[in-house]
């Protein structure tokens, strides 16, 4: 039999090494209290599926973002206008990024022209027959969608941050996507309700003077909008909603909020209170000295929260959010406007949830099927292919080490079809012993000596082992590509196995035959 | 111990024409079936919403059927799930699903039920689920890729390490296997879902497997064989490589029986698949791809490649 070299040796002894002391933590179910500190003590990240959790794929709604910035523009441009002395018959928002503005028959587009290229330059000028119309520039939408889910990502990781969930996961998927991964939630649907919130608080004034019974009736005036109170709900009281009819304009958004906090009013009721920063409390004192006597509205996500009169000028910039809140909603909401509102709404596309139940279930019943698994095979080989077929058994286990000891170093997810992964992985490494094996056998019987037949056995059975690994291995990168959350970690699991069943297999079997055989004159092998 | 003696000479090739008949018949029951009767799609593809509750006891089904009733969700399925203990709700994309409002849902469903089974806390919400129609969309051309990628990269490493004739074959007996799975899954009307298109990724990794080793075998008996005809070699290949080939199968299948029955639910159907899949597969591996290349071969001699004048100098 051929040498094995000395290098080799120490090679796979230290690979061997490794991959023991880093699966060991996880196939002990934990580090145990005499392990060193020294060593690494990462166990096995599980999947969501194996520790119950929460996934989201969310849609950032960037069109609204777009009409947003164009909503905005009208105001800015009325401004604009009223400063030059310009006159206008009206101003509207054009399609989703563009502003329409309608000119009195006698006025001068040129003016106009000349006052919107100047003051607007993110937007493209073009004359139509009663006006003037300005669209915001195709970079500048660009830049404001990618501007938006960029922000969104950052609020939604400052409000789960604040709620307190272990290791979050959040990351951009394509244009305006977000996937979101929280492994052991207690309660998803709260989360989702904090995450998904857009989280929009605006103060508007009531319209007074406006006819609301008219507005019910569908005639509600240009400049005002129809929103609803919420009344009751709470401890069986029915749920009453109650009409307003509300200037459209917003006089204060929660942007200048610097903080947000849950009080109690003098029954115990929570409710929130929120603090402006400077220029928000100077806007506040503003808009409460000039409205005294009038209703304003404190608006979220455009359901009106209250609706109280103004008695005074109030300086200070606080405000207190009332609205029937349990404890829980009150905390929430206090979080989700301390984060800041979503520059645009967001869409669940794509939700799964596990249970912690489900979770420790699946890990049961994956530990028991790999172990009936994995046992029966080796059974098989050890009666079936006797000493060579317990080589390939250590090499098996050895596989499953390295597999183990790689996800656990990288960090890299197990999930239920990830240990099927393995499971599996027990059946198809064999294969290459098998082959070793059943190659061997063929030249004994053709006469060879045995030293000489293992030397053949593994030469001829080389080429086909790395020929089927490497179509095996590229289905598997094909599953990691196509696949999400589960399967990826099926072919996570299948990728490293098949590369470390290359070594397994063949060097490491080779090595401990070279062991055992050294210094032996055997006629006869055992297989 | 020996399975099989080692001088076995099955004629595989003879009876390749035979083979072919069965291939091609179950090949045009799938079809059939699949244009048919079609599959049907699980939650992943069709979009929707899926939830799994869990009873203290064999779960109220009639009762849940008629609460559901009362708030609307009258069109959701419910089936039992692994244990009577324990039930599926499926909600196929409908108004409710629509905006992923799943989980709020699934909250207003434990509500209604709770109150059958006697108290709070006795319903356990095991998992939701919930899949967009656009997702849905995209997971199904995504899964038809993943497939056909496969296929394209076997196609070019077999005919890089091969030959051509070789490469062909090997793909053919791969869409053979692929569609015999798919027409399982059409005549049973199981549930189709991304793990069942991970276990066809899967059945083509391990098929292929089985190819290339009979393939190796070939081009080393061809060396060997030098005089003798394809026929012959092809069939001393496959005899040869048949004791590993058997072996090989048996102890995936260990491992997949120890899945199915040990597994679960969610792999229960996975395992399935492959199990299937293993069968399959080690039977065109011998009875499609080889026999194929024999074809091939014998089609070109048929046709020698004709002088074309383009090609002259």
């Amino acid at each position: 039999m051929r040498q094995f070299p000395l290098w080799k040796t120490i090679v796979s002894c230290v690979i061997v090494l490794i991959a023991v002391i880093y699966s060991l933590p996880t196939l002990m179910g934990g580090v145990p209290s005499w392990w060193p500190g020294w060593l690494p003590s990462k166990i096995v990240y599980r999947g969501l599926d194996l520790q119950g959790g929460l996934y989201l794929l969310l849609h950032v709604e960037t069109d609204k973002a777009v009409e947003q910035a164009a909503e905005n523009l009208v105001d800015e441009i009325r401004l604009a206008m009223r400063k030059g002395k310009l006159r206008y018959q009206s101003i509207k928002r054009f399609g989703r990024d563009g502003v329409e503005i309608k000119l009195p028959a006698d006025a001068v587009k040129a003016d106009l022209i000349k006052l919107l290229k100047d003051e607007f330059k993110n937007g493209v000028v073009e004359e139509i027959a009663e006006g003037v119309r300005l669209r915001l520039d195709p970079k500048e939408i660009a830049e404001l969608k990618k501007f938006a889910v960029d922000q969104s990502i950052q609020t939604i990781r400052s409000r789960i941050d604040q709620f307190g969930v272990a290791e979050p996961s959040l990351q951009k998927q394509g244009e305006e996507r977000i996937l979101l991964q929280l492994p052991g939630l207690n309660d998803p649907a709260r989360a989702k309700t904090l995450i998904g919130r857009t989280a929009r608080l605006e103060f508007k004034l009531v319209d007074e003077k406006g006819d609301l019974a008219a507005a019910l009736a569908g005639n509600i005036p240009p400049d005002d909008q129809l929103l609803y109170e919420e009344r009751g709900g709470k401890k069986g009281q029915p749920v009453t909603r109650q009409p307003l009819l509300l200037k459209k304009r917003t006089n204060l958004t929660g942007d200048l909020l610097t903080d947000a906090r849950v009080n109690f009013d003098q029954f115990g009721e929570p409710l929130v209170s929120i603090t402006f920063n400077h220029q928000g409390a100077r806007k506040f004192a503003q808009l409460t000295g000039e409205h005294v006597g009038e209703r304003m509205a404190i608006v979220l996500d455009d359901k009106v929260h209250s609706a109280p009169v103004l008695r005074e000028k109030i300086e200070g910039g606080r405000a207190q959010i009332t609205g029937n809140f349990s404890m829980e909603e009150a905390h929430d909401l206090a979080i989700v406007l301390r984060a800041g509102a979503l520059p645009a709404p967001v869409t669940i596309m794509e939700e799964r949830t596990v249970g912690p139940t489900l979770g420790s279930d699946s890990i049961h019943q994956g530990v028991i099927s790999s172990l009936v698994g994995g046992g029966l095979v080796i059974l098989f080989m050890g009666i079936y292919y006797k000493g060579f077929g317990w080589l390939a058994n250590v090499a098996v286990v050895f596989n499953v080490c390295i597999v183990l000891a790689v996800l656990a170093a990288l960090q890299a997810a197990l999930t239920l079809p990830g240990i099927a992964g393995v499971v599996l992985l027990i059946g198809i490494a064999v294969d290459a012993n098998v082959l070793i094996i059943e190659r061997i056998r063929e030249e004994l019987r053709l006469g060879k000596s045995p030293y000489a037949a293992i030397d053949q056995g593994y030469d001829k059975a080389f080429l086909t082992i790395l020929d089927s690994h490497v179509t095996t291995l590229a289905t598997a990168l094909i599953l990691f590509q196509f696949g999400t959350g589960p399967v990826r970690g099926f072919a996570v699991t299948l990728i490293i196995g098949i590369v470390s069943s290359l070594f397994t297999s063949i060097t490491l079997t080779r090595m401990m035959l070279h062991f055992i055989l050294r210094n032996r004159r055997i006629q006869k092998l055992s297989l | 111990m020996e399975l099989l003696r080692s001088d076995l000479n099955v004629d595989f090739v003879g009876f390749r024409k035979w083979a072919y008949a069965i291939s091609l018949t179950t090949l045009l029951i799938s079809l059939v079936f699949l244009v048919t009767k079609g599959l049907n799609f699980g939650l992943d593809f069709s979009g929707g919403a899926v939830m799994q509750l869990r009873f203290p006891g064999p779960a109220p089904i009639a009762g849940i059927r008629g609460a559901l009733g009362d708030i609307g969700l009258g069109a959701a399925v419910i089936q039992e799930f692994g244990s009577p203990e324990e039930i599926l709700i499926r909600l196929h994309q409908q108004e409710d699903a629509k905006d992923g409002e799943a989980s709020r849902m699934a909250q207003k469903i434990v509500e209604v039920i709770t109150p059958l089974v006697g108290g709070a806390g006795k319903v356990e919400l095991r998992r939701v689920e919930f899949v967009g129609p656009q997702v849905g969309r995209e997971l199904t051309v995504n899964g038809i890729w993943a497939v056909i990628y496969s296929w394209l990269a076997i196609l070019v490493y077999v005919g890089i390490r091969f030959e051509f004739r070789f490469a062909f074959g090997a793909v053919l007996a791969l869409v053979h296997d692929v569609f015999i799975t798919l027409g399982f899954f059409a005549v049973t009307q199981k549930e189709f879902t991304l793990v069942v298109v991970a276990a066809i990724l899967t059945i083509i990794g391990y098929s292929i497997n089985d190819t290339i080793v009979v393939f190796d075998r070939i081009r080393d008996e061809t060396k060997r064989l030098r005089q003798q005809s394809l026929e012959v070699v092809i069939n001393e290949s496959v005899n040869r490589t048949l004791s590993r080939t058997i072996i090989t199968s048996l102890t995936v299948v260990l491992v997949l029986v120890a899945l199915i029955f040990f597994g679960g639910e969610v792999i229960h159907d996975f395992a399935l698949t492959l199990l299937l899949g293993v069968v399959v597969g080690t039977w065109s591996s011998i009875y499609v791809a080889s026999p194929i290349v024999l074809e091939v071969e014998r089609w070109r001699r048929r046709h020698p490649p004709a002088r074309t004048a383009s090609t002259g100098v």
